[in-house]
């Protein structure tokens, strides 16, 4: 393959496995269950990244796994109501053309576990988004480094990784013991969590140690580790008597570093700013789950909306929803149900956002630092009161 | 002068080297419409990389990094050719897909602006030329 026997595409995807396997001295490369690519977003990519996928698509390029995408700066479908500009769309849609003529369904979703079977305890993959590699690797055991886009396309095409970093039992232990002595009793609680413990570890493997222990969901889960990903760049993490490895095993080193959490108020004060008028009140972020997505509709409870409310999520999880009547009632409120789309990829200043209110504190934290829109961060029931009244609830 | 490193992207280039004893981000830190170092404070900040050997120690920042660096090359503003001390994904991959020659574990310190440098393969030398006054 190296040689080129099988067109340039192929050949240049193997040059960039071999290249990181020299880099991270691999000693080999591992087949892999699935892959899972970043750089979707024109807002990200921009005209450079659109062109060398269209490069790549012409070569030939096409995929070997099972292959999903990260979210786009746009719903595929709704942009036009949603007041995406014209320019951005057919960029946006290029794109997305490109990877469907390399064989990629166009499911874009920073949360491709909550679509179909998710990848097994142990299984190698190869995923790019931060948020959805922490959850593979701490949730479900699975084990992926952090693909950058073309590295993850390179895995696509070839099926295969180089096998170093987290692929190997050896680098999958926690030197970092984080004991938390507050009570985490919403979404945002872990979030605001994950945002502290991110700053204080970095890139490091944090075990966590929670009391009351509690039993978080999913939900909750992915909101620490997309926090994590955030604030630092935490790829896996152990929770004590909750997360696979934890229970099957011992990750915690001898000599692991304490940190101590005794509450959230750094990642409150960081987060949650002083705006009082609200806009747009986004939930989603990693992409709702059908659960999130009934609370919201609960929460609204039939009540019209003053801010726009957005609540992003996977398409397959929006045709769940609009089965269950959960889009109906949303959308009664005067919500809307967003598929395939990532706010932080978004035209947002063009498209008249200055303040937003949400639960999620990775949204927080780049609407902030990436975007500089004024953000609100809290749990859900406020986010949602924002939404009806169109100003931070006091 | 010649210098053994490891080839990360295998080829041949010529140009005038550019040296930097620190390590650069290509997303923001390069602007990819004029091929000039933008990162505020840094040591190539206002110089332009199009057509040299650029020596650096490894990448930083974004992964999107790459794709900076292919654009460049779409520009015809990429630099020639790569040295790093020790290379990282974003500039290796950058450097792959925009098919610019790289080489890595070179000591920087044998190379100084203006030397005029051939890399070929895991091969890079280094010619000094006469000061001119």
């Amino acid at each position: 393959m190296l040689a080129g026997e099988h067109g340039p595409a192929n050949k240049r995807a193997m040059e960039i496995l071999v290249a990181l396997g020299k880099i991270y001295a691999a000693e080999e490369l591992v087949p892999v269950a699935s892959v899972q690519v970043a750089g979707v977003s024109y807002g990200n990519l921009g005209q450079a990244g659109l062109e060398f996928i269209q490069e790549w698509a012409e070569q030939g390029a096409g995929v070997r796994v099972p292959t999903t995408l990260n979210p786009a700066g746009m719903d595929l479908e709704a942009w036009e109501q949603l007041g995406v500009p014209e320019e951005y769309a057919q960029s946006q849609l290029g794109i997305i053309d490109a990877y469907r003529a390399m064989g990629i369904a166009p499911s874009c979703s920073c949360t491709p576990y909550l679509v179909g079977k998710g990848p097994g305890f142990g299984q190698h993959i190869a995923w790019s988004e931060s948020s959805a590699v922490s959850y593979a690797n701490s949730v479900l055991g699975a084990r992926t480094n952090r693909e950058g886009g073309p590295s993850a396309l390179a895995a696509a095409i070839t099926g295969r990784t180089a096998k170093y970093g987290l692929h190997l039992e050896k680098n999958r232990q926690a030197r970092h013991l984080v004991q938390v002595n507050c009570a985490l009793e919403s979404v945002a609680d872990f979030g605001a969590l994950g945002y502290i413990v991110g700053r204080e570890v970095e890139d490091a493997i944090p075990y966590f140690r929670i009391d009351p222990p509690g039993k978080p969901g999913l939900e909750e889960l992915k909101a620490l580790g997309a926090a994590m990903a955030a604030s630092g760049a935490v790829a896996l993490y152990h929770i004590e008597g909750t997360t696979p490895e934890a229970k099957a095993h011992t990750v915690l080193a001898d000599d692991a570093v304490p940190v101590i959490i005794e509450d959230l108020d750094e990642g409150y004060e960081a987060l949650d700013g002083t705006a009082q008028e609200i806009d747009l009140v986004w939930i989603g972020c990693p992409h709702a789950s059908l659960r999130e997505l009934a609370q919201v509709a609960a929460l609204l409870g039939g009540r019209p909306t003053r801010a726009k409310l957005w609540i992003t999520t996977a398409r397959a999880v929006l045709g769940e929803a609009t089965v269950r009547g959960l889009v109906e009632m949303i959308e009664g409120s005067g919500g809307q149900v967003v598929a395939d789309a990532c706010l932080i990829g978004a035209p947002v200043q063009e498209m008249g956002l200055s303040t937003v209110a949400t639960n999620s504190a990775k949204a927080a934290f780049y609407l902030h630092g990436h975007h500089h829109l004024e953000v609100r961060f809290g749990p859900l029931h406020r986010c949602v009161e924002a939404a009806v009244k169109g100003r931070w609830p006091g | 002068m010649k210098l053994i490193g490891r080839a990360i992207k295998e080829g041949r280039a010529e140009g005038e080297a550019l040296v930097s004893h620190e390590p650069l981000g290509f997303f923001g830190g390069v602007d990819p419409e004029t091929g000039v170092v933008i990162e505020p404070g840094h040591e190539l900040e206002g110089d332009c990389i199009a057509g040299t050997i650029l020596v650096f120690p490894r990448g930083k920042g974004s992964t999107v990094g790459s794709y900076t660096l292919y654009r460049l090359r779409k520009e015809g503003l990429a630099p020639a050719g790569i040295v790093n001390s020790q290379s990282e994904a974003i500039v290796a991959v950058g450097a792959i897909i925009s098919e610019i020659p790289m080489v890595d574990r070179i000591d920087l310190f044998q190379i100084q602006t203006g030397d005029e440098v051939t890399i070929d393969g895991d091969t890079v030398e280094v010619v000094r030329p006469a000061r001119r006054n």
